[in-house]
């Protein structure tokens, strides 16, 4: 990877973890949400560690949707999307620069908080690590795959909430195999590696798609 | 080359005008066969006695809400690939007929689900991906709502358009996959359908019907869309001829 990407990465990075970026946010929400969960459904330990895997993912899925809004406004708003139009870059890689900067900066931050949590819904160490591999390997699809919508509601005033509504379905899929596989390390009723690979499967197309899709959005959001 | 010749919205408006009255009429025809066939001709079944009728509508609505997508995606290829000027017109106004199809499908499903499943819903892969797919028809529909020029919206939608179409696929072949509660696909199978010519002939029929409903109603909704762009457009250049100094705000609304 030439230099340009690194230094593109590195002010991502940068950006959205000093003041007026909102990395860290995710995790509070991401606290938040799994604290209301008990009150909702009641203290239950036994029923709190056999959803356990669920609440997790969906708490990333909510802590990645309300994130990604960050993701080209800021760039939009003072004109640097369009530098990064004019500067002759392929924009998908742009795009996927960006999105792995803010998966780094939003996603990891809820992978590494995920056995912190599970400890509060009872999660065996097993199911701990287990949801934390397949948390490791979706985040970044759920990113990519939240870029379209970034990039189709860019131009709007105020997106995030459309933008959750149309990201939620093609995050579809990778919901259900990321907590299919996490359960499927605790109960086993099928081998933990068939929906672990189509985890993965996921994440690679979601790697391709969400790129070009975007991009061509953000050029149409352009001109 | 036809298909270039009816990029003038003002043909197709001819070639509508022309064939509507046609297919209208076919389409009524075919309504009609196919009812009196669904009512009256086809059998009841020996285990789901009357409610088998249901799935005269539940299962031509099914196919017609994943053709409707079909379409749209191919429109969708059409505005961001050809840049035909009909595609995007094409695409916005299958979205609501689709989203019909799909609520019809879902909503007689469930009249038919609580005599024989004892539910009305089940969280089962197909019923599923039939209220994904909703969603995203109404999600399509609320990004064209929330851009108000119709060409940035048309293309901001098919991007959209095609990253959803990946879904279908999934809609298709979820049966096979998790094979839970739904009956597993019987007429369109590469052995031949498995189900009985009595019931499968006006199912066929009403299936006919429907796609013929959904050109129809397709084409209406396709010139009325048409017409209201020119509307649109004659009331920017008589509002920037009235006022030639604001003319530049009204004619790039605030993006």
């Amino acid at each position: 990877m030439s230099t340009w990407a690194i230094v593109l990465f590195q002010r991502d990075l940068r950006l959205s973890v000093r003041v007026g970026g909102s990395a860290l946010v995710g995790v509070l929400f991401f606290l938040a949400v799994v604290t209301v969960i008990p009150f909702g459904v009641g203290p239950d330990l036994n029923l709190l560690s056999r959803i356990g895997p669920a609440i997790l993912w969906i708490g990333a899925l909510l802590a990645t949707l309300l994130g990604l809004d960050r993701l080209f406004q800021a760039d939009r708003d003072d004109g640097t999307i369009d530098l990064m139009l004019m500067a002759g870059r392929p924009l998908e890689l742009v795009v996927l620069i960006k999105c792995l900067a803010h998966w780094v900066a939003t996603g990891l931050p809820l992978v590494v908080a995920a056995p912190l949590l599970g400890v509060f819904l009872n999660l065996e160490p097993a199911a701990m690590a287990a949801v934390t591999l397949t948390l490791l390997v979706g985040t970044p699809a759920l990113t990519l795959i939240g870029a379209i919508g970034a990039a189709l509601t860019v131009t709007l005033r105020r997106g995030g909430l459309l933008l959750a509504v149309l990201v939620v379905p093609l995050a579809i899929p990778v919901l259900i195999f990321g907590v299919s596989s996490a359960d499927a390390a605790i109960h086993d009723p099928v081998p933990f590696l068939t929906p672990f690979l189509i985890l993965c499967a996921l994440s690679l197309i979601a790697a391709v798609i969400g790129p070009i899709a975007s991009a061509a959005a953000l050029r149409f959001a352009a001109d | 080359m036809a298909f270039w010749d009816y990029a003038n919205p003002t043909r197709f408006l001819k070639l509508v005008q022309v064939v509507l009255p046609w297919l209208t009429g076919l389409c009524v025809v075919a309504f009609a066969a196919g009812l009196y066939m669904s009512f009256f001709v086809a059998p009841e079944d020996y285990q789901q006695g009357q409610t088998v009728r249901i799935m005269y509508i539940h299962v031509p609505a099914a196919w017609l809400s994943m053709m409707c997508y079909s379409i749209m995606a191919v429109s969708s290829l059409g505005t961001l690939v050809w840049k035909h000027p009909l595609a995007d017109v094409s695409a916005k106004t299958a979205a609501p007929i689709g989203a019909a199809f799909t609520f019809m499908a879902l909503v007689t499903g469930s009249l038919w689900g609580k005599p024989m499943w004892g539910t009305y819903w089940v969280w089962d892969a197909r019923l599923t991906s039939v209220l994904v797919l909703l969603i995203m028809y109404l999600g399509l529909m609320t990004l064209w709502r929330t851009m108000d020029d119709p060409i940035k919206a048309g293309k901001a939608a098919a991007v959209l358009t095609l990253a959803g179409a990946l879904n279908l696929p999934v809609i298709k072949f979820s049966v096979d996959w998790w094979n839970t509660l739904h009956q597993p696909a019987s007429v369109m199978r590469l052995d031949g359908p498995t189900i009985h010519p009595d019931i499968l002939w006006p199912l066929l029929v009403m299936a006919v019907a429907f796609t013929l409903l959904f050109f129809v109603l397709h084409l209406m909704a396709m010139r009325n869309e048409i017409l209201r762009r020119r509307v649109r457009t004659l009331r920017l250049r008589a509002a920037s001829a009235a006022h030639p100094r604001s003319a530049v705000a009204t004619a790039q609304p605030a993006e």
